[in-house]
């Protein structure tokens, strides 16, 4: 040990200086969101929470193809359809199960009409099971909940498609 | 009925301390971790009440509504008993602690003594945890604890000395009176830096705080601790903690006088400037957790007792060579 060193630790130069330091971070301005209150940025493409969109006159978009049901990887979809007295083919049946989706982005990805998407909201905590089982209403509503941010989204996306 | 005035106002005079002191418990686990999380550039607890401030109280609030789950193999007595014993402990101590002239519950002449050995025995209250509750980390953990505790008290204990020297009593009242000419920590200054790094030591705080390496050990003698029972380890522990910033502002800080005598300073209560020190110190300690990482074990023991008792020793010789020359030694 030379004396330098005996210097330092035996004044406790090392912790001085880290001490020091702690005090100037103290002030500096927090990095973290305040999150309840605020939050960060989400990109158009963020993968949250389904929804079924409709076109502007009401009528639902998805024409039950299917391809969401046979792409998706964690077979959380179920989908079941009917003709209707007009000869369009629509579902009787939609489900999600939000347990099984690994939140990929492949039904949203293979729509063709863009009716199945993943909205931004990522908030949907509940308090059993049962609730995050999602039939073709609860997918509707949050369509109509989030058309504006879903729309938005779909059009800022659109050039990279 | 004599004797029932007596027991009511004694009660009176307990919860007067009391009280206060357990909500300053509340309140400086609150500022600890608001502390650390500024150091680290986070937010901490902000949400609960004016800048988060109940967030313990909403703490105790849900431990006192979890289930204790008590291990089928463990010692089922002691292991309640621990957390009993060690919040006991940390709250006791705080009957000699003076906080103005005439504002301290018991005024005797052993003071330093009494607080010395209470928080001897607060090892007692960590080693009966760790072992009754019959597992291998709480166990672990508590050997460290112990071993820790006592090698750092050696060294307080030394520390000490060196202030009762100087004041030639061990009431805290005379420790602080003795002061009023000039605190301690001016002529002591080294023997206040090994005393707080102890008291660290002591609160099994940060940089020393191995009995709950959480890394190694899940959380040393509290991991089969659960609901209240955690909580009062943990209340214990922070009431320890103010013990020791209280035992360092008293001894070295001039405990309720002010910083210097002018009639500006003497409008402000003397109890506000002990807490006003004992804050200080707190602050430090909490800065502390922020900016040091763990020790390890042998370089724990190492510096008890390969620095500090030697280093602590050897003051105390210099200390009362020095009064013993200038015939400075106090006569009582």
């Amino acid at each position: 040990m030379n004396i330098f060193r005996i210097f330092k630790t035996v004044f406790l130069i090392d912790f001085l200086t880290g001490l020091w330091i702690a005090i100037k971070e103290l002030f500096k301005p927090k990095k973290t969101l305040n999150y309840p209150f605020e939050k960060g940025k989400i990109s158009p493409r963020y993968r949250g929470e389904h929804a079924l969109r409709r076109y502007p006159n009401g009528e639902e978009r998805c024409i039950a193809c299917k391809l969401c049901e046979a792409v998706c990887p964690a077979q959380a979809i179920t989908i079941e359809s009917t003709a209707r007295e007009d000869g369009s083919r629509k579902t009787t049946r939609y489900d999600i199960d939000m347990l099984k989706c690994i939140y990929c982005g492949l039904c949203e990805e293979s729509c063709p009409v863009d009716a199945i998407v993943q909205g931004p909201n990522f908030e949907f905590a509940t308090h059993t099971r049962e609730e995050l089982y999602y039939n073709k209403e609860k997918l509707l509503e949050n369509g109509d909940r989030w058309e504006n941010v879903l729309a938005a989204n779909i059009k800022a996306d659109n050039p990279y498609r | 009925m004599e004797y029932l005035i007596l027991l009511f106002s004694e009660i009176y005079k307990i919860l007067y301390v009391l009280i206060p002191v357990l909500v300053s418990v509340a309140m400086i686990v609150w500022l600890d971790r608001r502390i650390w999380a500024f150091v680290q550039k986070r937010r901490g607890p902000n949400v609960v009440g004016p800048f988060g401030l109940f967030q313990t109280l909403a703490d105790a609030l849900k431990y006192i509504f979890k289930e204790i789950i008590i291990p089928a193999s463990s010692n089922k007595i002691i292991f309640i008993l621990a957390p009993i014993v060690t919040m006991t402990l940390a709250l006791i101590a705080w009957a000699v602690i003076p906080f103005s002239e005439d504002y301290v519950l018991a005024d005797i002449n052993v003071g330093i003594l009494y607080i010395f050995a209470i928080s001897s025995l607060g090892v007692y209250g960590i080693i009966m945890g760790g072992w009754a509750s019959n597992s291998k980390y709480p166990f672990l953990g508590s050997i460290r604890s112990a071993a820790q505790m006592v090698s750092y008290e050696v060294s307080i204990g030394v520390i000490i000395i060196n202030v009762l020297l100087c004041v030639g009593s061990l009431n805290l009242s005379d420790i602080v009176l003795a002061q009023e000419k000039i605190w301690f920590v001016i002529p002591l200054f080294p023997m206040f830096v090994i005393f707080f790094i102890s008291s660290l030591a002591e609160t099994n705080r940060p940089p020393f705080d191995l009995p709950e390496a959480e890394a190694e050990l899940v959380a040393g003698y509290q991991t089969e601790y659960s609901g209240m029972m955690y909580a009062m380890f943990w209340l214990g522990e922070y009431a320890n903690i103010l013990l020791m910033c209280a035992l360092g502002s008293i001894l070295f800080f001039g405990g309720w006088l002010a910083p210097i005598d002018t009639p500006l300073f003497e409008m402000v209560p003397p109890p506000a400037w002990l807490i006003f020190k004992i804050l200080f110190l707190f602050v430090l300690f909490a800065l502390i957790k922020a900016i040091v990482p763990r020790y390890r074990y042998d370089q724990l023991m190492r510096l008890g007792w390969k620095v500090f008792l030697p280093f602590s020793l050897i003051w105390v010789v210099l200390t009362s060579g020095y009064l013993l020359y200038f015939d400075l030694l106090p006569v009582y």
